[in-house]
């Protein structure tokens, strides 16, 4: 079973919501697009359900071209970020409603709406009404209801924004299990870039409008195509700054150099922007090409597992992370060591390049 | 600015309150610092929005006095106690400027236009809403009305308190980076009393001093971030702060010592006192557990790949062990060791640590 989106492009008025976008989703695993409020997530959602129709271009379901096909009439179900239950009916039947739809047998519901339940954590409520229900509780109903039928095509609007901290970790982890014996193209949007990295399967990046890389997620997180995808799937930010190569040397300051080495050797003398993610610049030296660099620290966040440090260095304003308790004085000037072979080199329209 | 004690509090929703479970809030004495910044944390229906609004003065307690530097205020309306809230949805007026919202609770309050300008360009300034003072406040994105929100209660020299209920919720996780440490930069430069509810864990323990953990009703820890995740005082707390959270594993306690799948576990606290019967589990966070081909036999179920670390999900007969491995480290497959860092690894009786 697979998800096709051939070209699409879709404008309203004078303004492109989605740049010409080609992506194949298949049935493995899930498939996360990955973008800040606003990057087209839930345009590109509604163009696959059939919500909205494409200005140009296709939209193939198993090889068979449903472009124009409306919701209705594909077997669909959605999840979105803001929850909405039956109020006079219990959660129960909230949960139960697809099914009773479908005709299925009330043995086959019962033991169908049981499991569910169990899964999204909320037995004991089943008899009550969704006004009787906390707000997380009430959230939790309507992904139950989401995930109670067999769909070809599961759509998940950020479905675990309004949750409990500890409740979306649970969630991440249950997920995919729950679709693993399913037969379903399951697409998840998010904000968080941890979403993408634990919920695995396939990765798209998205920023206003277009879709910046598409690919396995660890390989996206890893390997990112260009500046914007490394912006995307950073949390914290990636560090940036602009800094040139001249013969065998990276200058990012007066004060900051270090051997170019592999592939960035080969780069041509010019200026690019280097990428660092913060927890490759660490208050303690890790793997063994370090530079040294001094910051001047403005906040630190320990949570006990982790010390954030933001910090400044001339211009700059940067963030380091490392794990473990490293307090830094605010106002005074640490040395800072950086893991050269994991910075990131972008060159023009923000290429990566080395 | 004021130090502020709850004490004694109960409270229930309910006219004629039975059993324990009819109280929304347990018996409780806290004590808020002046100038403090502390989070309060806990999963939905913990009880810690009944606790945020008796210090606002939302709600009345059913027992127990709240004191503003010694003063009882428990009968005080919520409007008369000088308190600035930032909810969970920005609150601002669409139609007004930036510069106009900022000012409202100091033209409110009949100040010097003078005054009024002055304070207001400080505040913006700090918040980096300088060059935004002209603009309507409509035309903002979430994080910069949250800011404004944030902007009312800092420009009243006033406030006793500035109490948060999850004001990030609705922003970015890029933004809520930016707006966080921007809230911490604040509190360093104003030392303002601040509260902040919410649920997660990483905005509580990165912003505040104190965090005053809340579960069914009850504090369960206050403490530094770093006590609460290095000396976690029961296993909740330990489930509940980091990311995985603590495994929480079976043991026997006798004369052989502590004995977790038949292998004598070596724990940081003893016990003092009879264990007679109750429940005993150690306690070791994810980062504590270290893979060791002698050590306790596993089996490896799953690894994910959270980018600057790796989460272990191994097996030791029914229990479920994590640990975290970092970036580049070899991830073994199938059967495996695990050991557990002595020094981070407690003994619970029934949930509580042995202390």
């Amino acid at each position: 079973m697979t998800l096709e989106l051939r070209n699409v492009v879709k404008s309203v008025g004078a303004e492109t919501h989605i740049h010409e976008t080609s992506l194949r989703l298949a049935r493995q695993g899930f498939n996360i697009l990955l973008g800040t409020t606003l990057a087209g997530k839930t345009t590109l959602m509604q163009l696959m359900a059939g919500l909205e129709q494409p200005t140009r271009g296709e939209v193939w379901f198993d090889g068979k071209n449903v472009t124009g096909v409306p919701v209705q009439k594909r077997n669909v179900s959605m999840v979105y970020q803001q929850f909405i239950n039956y109020p006079n009916l219990s959660v129960f039947e909230n949960i139960a409603s697809p099914l009773r739809v479908a005709r299925m047998s009330q043995a086959q519901i019962k033991a169908r709406v049981q499991r569910i339940a169990e899964l999204v954590r909320i037995t004991p409520m089943l008899a009550r009404r969704p006004s009787e229900l906390s707000g997380g509780q009430q959230q939790r109903t309507a992904l139950a209801r989401a995930l109670v039928k067999d769909a070809d095509l599961v759509l998940l609007d950020e479905p675990l924004a309004n949750l409990d901290f500890k409740l979306r970790e649970e969630m991440r982890d249950e997920l995919p299990k729950l679709f693993a014996d399913r037969n379903s193209v399951v697409v998840f949007a998010t904000t968080d870039p941890m979403d993408a990295l634990l919920l695995g399967g396939h990765t798209a990046t998205l920023r206003q409008g277009r879709l910046t890389q598409f690919g396995p997620t660890a390989e996206v997180y890893h390997r990112p195509a260009d500046l914007v995808s490394a912006q995307v799937f950073s949390n914290p930010p990636i560090n940036t700054a602009s800094a040139s190569k001249r013969g065998d040397h990276i200058i990012l300051s007066d004060t900051v150099k270090w051997l170019a080495q592999g592939a960035v050797r080969e780069l041509p003398d010019r200026t690019y922007v280097v990428g660092i993610r913060p927890h490759h610049i660490t208050p303690v030296a890790s793997g063994p090409a370090t530079t040294r660099m001094a910051g001047k620290v403005q906040i630190t966040e320990l949570s006990g597992s982790e010390s954030t440090i933001h910090f400044e260095h001339g211009p700059l304003h940067w963030v380091s992370q490392s794990h473990g308790i490293h307090a830094a004085e605010v106002g005074t000037t640490i040395e800072l060591h950086m893991d050269v072979a994991r910075c990131m080199y972008f060159g023009d329209g923000g290429k990566r390049v080395a | 600015m004021a130090k502020i004690n709850l004490e004694n509090i109960r409270h229930s929703y309910l006219k004629r309150p039975q059993g324990p479970q009819d109280w929304a809030l347990q018996q409780l004495d806290l004590e808020w610092t002046d100038g403090g910044a502390y989070a309060l944390l806990g999963p939905s229906g913990c009880g810690k929005t009944t606790l945020l609004n008796i210090i606002s003065g939302l709600v009345r307690p059913s027992e127990g006095r709240v004191l503003f530097d010694g003063i009882d205020l428990t009968e005080r309306p919520a409007d008369r106690r000088h308190i600035a809230q930032v909810f969970q949805f920005p609150v601002v007026y669409d139609t007004m400027t930036v510069w106009e919202n900022l000012a409202f609770p100091l033209r409110n309050r009949g100040l010097a236009a003078a005054e009024i300008e002055q304070r207001v360009q400080a505040i913006a300034q700090m918040l980096d809403l300088t060059e935004m003072l002209q603009k309507r406040a409509a035309g903002l994105t979430a994080d910069g009305k949250q800011k404004i929100s944030l902007g009312r209660g800092l420009v009243r020299a006033d406030v006793n308190v500035i109490m948060f209920d999850e004001p990030l919720t609705v922003i970015d996780p890029h933004l809520k980076w930016q707006l966080r440490s921007k809230l911490k930069e604040l509190h360093q430069r104003t030392r303002r009393t601040m509260i902040y509810v919410t649920h997660d864990q990483t905005e509580a323990l990165t912003f505040a001093e104190q965090v005053v953990v809340m579960h069914e009703g009850s504090v369960v820890q206050v403490g530094s971030p770093i006590d609460l995740f290095e000396r976690p005082r029961h296993t909740f707390v330990g489930h509940f702060i980091g990311s995985p959270g603590m495994n929480i594993l079976p043991c026997e306690v006798g004369d052989g010592g502590v004995l977790f799948a038949g292998q004598r576990i070596d724990v940081e606290n003893r016990p003092t006192v009879p264990l007679n019967g109750r429940r005993t589990e150690i306690g070791v966070r994810p980062e504590f557990v270290l893979l060791d081909e002698r050590g306790i036999p596993v089996q490896i179920i799953k690894v994910s790949d959270a980018g600057r670390y790796r989460i272990v999900e191994a097996r030791c007969g029914e229990n479920p062990i994590k640990l975290l491995l970092e970036e580049g480290v070899a991830v073994p497959a199938g059967n495996a060791g695990v050991r557990f860092d002595p020094a981070h690894t407690r003994l619970y009786a029934d949930g509580q640590l042995l202390e």
